[in-house]
């Protein structure tokens, strides 16, 4: 054994399936919220405040599921057919989604249909991202270095439960998006639908919180033992916190500091899990050290990464430096 | 009858990259195509190139987002539907997919939007710069793909352990014996195919009269890179198949449905090949000449299928015929561009209404020449998945049943039976729209694309100014 890369390429992944949820996560929250604009007009809006964009962040969920595969292989053999049906129906629901944003401006005939397209396709893309989440959560029936069980076992209570909580945690982003991008009535709206979406991601957390240590003991002890619980209790804390600031901005004239704080509720959720987890990849199977992938293989791809993934966030910044400020309905879009 | 998973599985996988490998067949081929208008535009500075290049990238974005869409679906059937080989191989073939994340998509995505948007907001050459980042991508893609379906057809530079595979030089694996081969015939196979949809386009450009200027220009420029690529497209066939010969002699064996070894081996022009009984019911012969092709060598040593077990044996009658169309697809097109070339010397090129004619039929050919080798080369490699090392049916992942694939596949199926035709439907529609016709204001309602005002007046007033 030469160097343990695994640490470092927990980190890459971590950060990298963090910027997929936020990234895409606000764009197919937008997406969902496409099919409550009132008007044609605000759809366009809508539309356009993600097009330059959306296949950049759509790109993360590649180099999320190949990093995933190169980095914890076992991981990926076990969880993906684990999710057979979640998997394709939503890169089912990605493909009509995303074929929407070139094919509802060309094909007039139809467009009504790519619209819908384009809104159930993000309703049904991110429902079973979260089904995802909470089968991951619950774990696996494994042999071996198989994955054992049915293909219907990851839809269970708990991960329907995940999954609308997921539903209404990127319908929050998409709507704290669209609070940052819009202005006057479609601005007011979106502020209505950015607090209803917070009471459903609260209630989802929080039944999220109460139900996972009382699935594992395991967890229940990280959170509830002696001196762990003084480590760990700042991510609640601040969860609640966030979520109050989310609140009070969407509800005064927060204009920017609704998304910067649902950024912070989802980063202290992600951490939330991931203390509940650690160091499980194959959760109450699998370390992240057992499912490594050969050394040699992490660090020839390790190389290249920490080139090229430096470079991809520039580009990625510089894209949305260059469409910043409020999106406008007139010349030049559309 | 039983619902078998690996094999809905295999017909899952075809399905999904059969329809997948036609937008990178065109996107590579095009991406390279409007570099090149866009370096002749530079560098001669004739309005036309310009025109030419700014049609071409319209119909490009289409076909680009759905090679988006539909190519996000295939990392993922490695995990859902063959777990198995994913986590044997992972170690080899998973850097090299993410590397082609890292370098290509990346390049494409970036140069992307300012070969769209920013032809006024970068300088001249800086925007010919981001066409040849763009088609530079599409290559890097296709040069870790194929990269990775080379190892699978003829692994090196790894070893077993336990049933997994292990790195031992990263050269070695990367440039595998069929490597090169397959990337360059391949890479030009994609050119091929591009260069006959540019000339169908612009043989009806100039048979509707909607664009016969620009029409006579893409044809004119098209048939002389044709000219070129058709014939070094046999001859690299031939190396690749020598290759084969080599490395994987029963899939040569399957494309030539010979049984026995032997020497001075006659070329067999079209036959019925019979699996079960190791023979081909009918055939037409051609004596001596397959050893000459094969190993060129009058008196050339070719293996027959029966030197291994029927187990070990792919489906002969599909990689034959498969094989057959492909060849006679790639002679059909080295006549069509000789005919070129002879009117071209007799400067009737774009007014014989007979060869224009051709010219349309022959637009879809490239991408049959293309599925067609595609199955050759992955039918061929059958029964493994790793050539000689991993078998198909023991790469699926075992908690899968029959009817969860077919659910699956019968969801791919009906998702691709919309967008294909309906994007197919609207790249038509901009062809019949013509080159020149193409208004400011239809553009930015079309690009789909939000632009900065600043943007949007600049391509607008490029485009009025046409």
């Amino acid at each position: 054994m030469t160097l343990d890369f695994v640490p470092l390429w927990t980190l890459i992944l971590g950060l990298g399936v963090l910027f997929y949820v936020l990234l895409d996560g606000f764009d197919l929250g937008v997406g969902m919220l496409f099919g409550l604009a009132p008007d044609t007009a605000s759809r366009n809006l809508i539309m356009n405040s993600i097009a330059p964009v959306w296949d950049g962040n759509e790109t993360w969920l590649i180099l999320g599921s190949v990093g995933l595969f190169a980095a914890f292989p076992l991981a990926f053999a076990i969880i993906i057919p684990a999710v057979y049906f979640p998997i394709a129906a939503m890169l089912l629901a990605l493909v009509f989604r995303g074929v929407a944003f070139e094919f509802r401006y060309r094909d007039a005939e139809h467009k009504t249909f790519w619209d819908h397209g384009f809104c159930y396709g993000s309703v049904i893309a991110t429902f079973m991202q979260g089904i995802v989440l909470g089968a991951f959560i619950q774990g696996f029936k494994v042999d071996g270095r198989h994955f054992v069980g049915s293909s219907w076992d990851c839809f269970t209570p708990f991960s329907l439960l995940t999954g609308l909580g997921l539903v209404f945690g990127y319908g929050l982003l998409g709507a704290c998006w669209l609070v940052m991008k819009t202005e006057g009535p479609l601005q007011a709206r979106m502020r209505r639908y950015g607090v209803r979406c917070l009471a459903g991601v609260l209630l989802a957390i929080g039944a999220v919180s109460v139900w996972t240590p009382l699935m594992s003991a395991d967890i229940a002890a990280r959170w509830f033992s002696g001196p762990n619980m003084v480590f760990v209790a700042p991510v609640p804390i601040a969860a609640g916190l966030f979520a109050l600031w989310i609140w009070r901005a969407l509800a005064k004239d927060g204009e920017v500091a609704p998304f910067l704080a649902t950024v912070g509720l989802f980063v202290m959720s992600y951490i939330g899990i991931a203390v509940s987890l650690f160091p499980m990849i194959v959760p109450h199977r699998y370390t992240l050290w057992q499912a490594a992938s050969a050394p040699d293989t992490q660090a020839f791809l390790l190389i290249g990464t920490l080139i090229l993934l430096p470079i991809i966030l520039v580009y990625t910044g510089w894209s949305y430096w260059v469409f910043r400020g409020k999106v406008r309905a007139d010349v030049g879009y559309h | 009858m039983t619902l078998d998973p690996v094999l809905l599985s295999r017909m899952q996988f075809a399905w999904l990259i059969a329809w997948h490998i036609l937008l990178p067949a065109f996107t590579v081929g095009l991406a390279s195509y409007i570099a090149f208008v866009e370096g002749l535009y530079f560098f001669r500075k004739r309005e036309v190139y310009l025109r030419i290049s700014i049609f071409w990238t319209k119909i490009f974005s289409i076909a680009f987002g759905m090679g988006v869409v539909s190519g996000i679906i295939m990392p993922f059937q490695f995990g859902t539907n063959w777990s198995r080989f994913s986590d044997a191989t992972a170690n080899i073939i998973s850097p090299l997919l993410a590397y082609e994340g890292l370098t290509a998509f990346f390049l494409e995505a970036t140069f992307l939007g300012v070969l769209l948007f920013g032809r006024k907001l970068v300088p001249r050459w800086a925007h010919f710069f981001a066409s040849l980042m763009v088609a530079l991508g599409t290559l890097l893609s296709s040069f870790w793909i194929l990269a990775t379906n080379s190892w699978m057809q003829t692994p090196a530079g790894s070893e077993l352990i336990d049933g997994r595979f292990f790195p031992k030089s990263w050269l070695e694996i990367i440039f595998n014996p069929s490597f090169p081969y397959r990337l360059a015939h391949t890479v030009v196979g994609f050119y091929v195919t591009t260069g006959f949809v540019v000339v169908a386009v612009a043989a009806y450009l100039i048979r509707s009269r909607r664009s016969p200027e620009e029409g006579r220009v893409m044809l004119s420029t098209t048939m002389w890179v044709l000219l070129g690529l058709v014939p070094l497209q046999i001859v690299l066939g031939d190396a690749h198949g020598l290759n084969t010969l080599e490395y994987q002699p029963t899939k040569l064996a399957a494309i030539e449905a010979r049984w026995d070894t032997a020497k001075q081996v006659p070329l067999t022009l079209f036959a019925i090949p019979d699996q079960a009984g190791e023979t081909n019911r009918f055939s037409v012969d051609i004596p001596d000449l397959g050893s000459l092709i094969l190993t060129h060598r009058m008196d050339g040593v070719v293996h027959g299928l029966k030197d291994v077990p029927p187990d070990q044996r792919p489906p002969v009658a599909v990689v034959f015929f498969a094989f057959r169309i492909m060849v006679g697809l790639g002679f059909f097109m080295l006549g069509l561009v000789l005919v070129g070339l002879i009117l071209r010397l007799r400067r009737t090129q774009h007014e014989n209404a007979f060869f224009l004619r051709a010219c349309e039929i022959a637009g879809p050919f490239g991408f049959i020449a293309v599925l067609a080798g595609w199955t050759v080369t992955e039918v061929g490699r059958q029964p493994w998945l790793v050539y000689g090392i991993l078998r198909t049916q023991d790469s699926v992942a075992p908690s899968l049943t029959g009817p969860d694939v077919l659910l699956s596949l019968i969801g791919y199926i009906l998702a691709y039976v919309i967008m294909y035709p309906a994007g197919i439907a609207l790249m038509a529609r901009i062809v019949r729209r013509g080159v020149a016709r193409s208004d400011a204001h239809e553009d930015m309602i079309e690009s789909g694309r939000p632009q900065l005002p600043i943007l949007a007046a600049a391509t607008g007033s490029t485009e009025q100014g046409q």
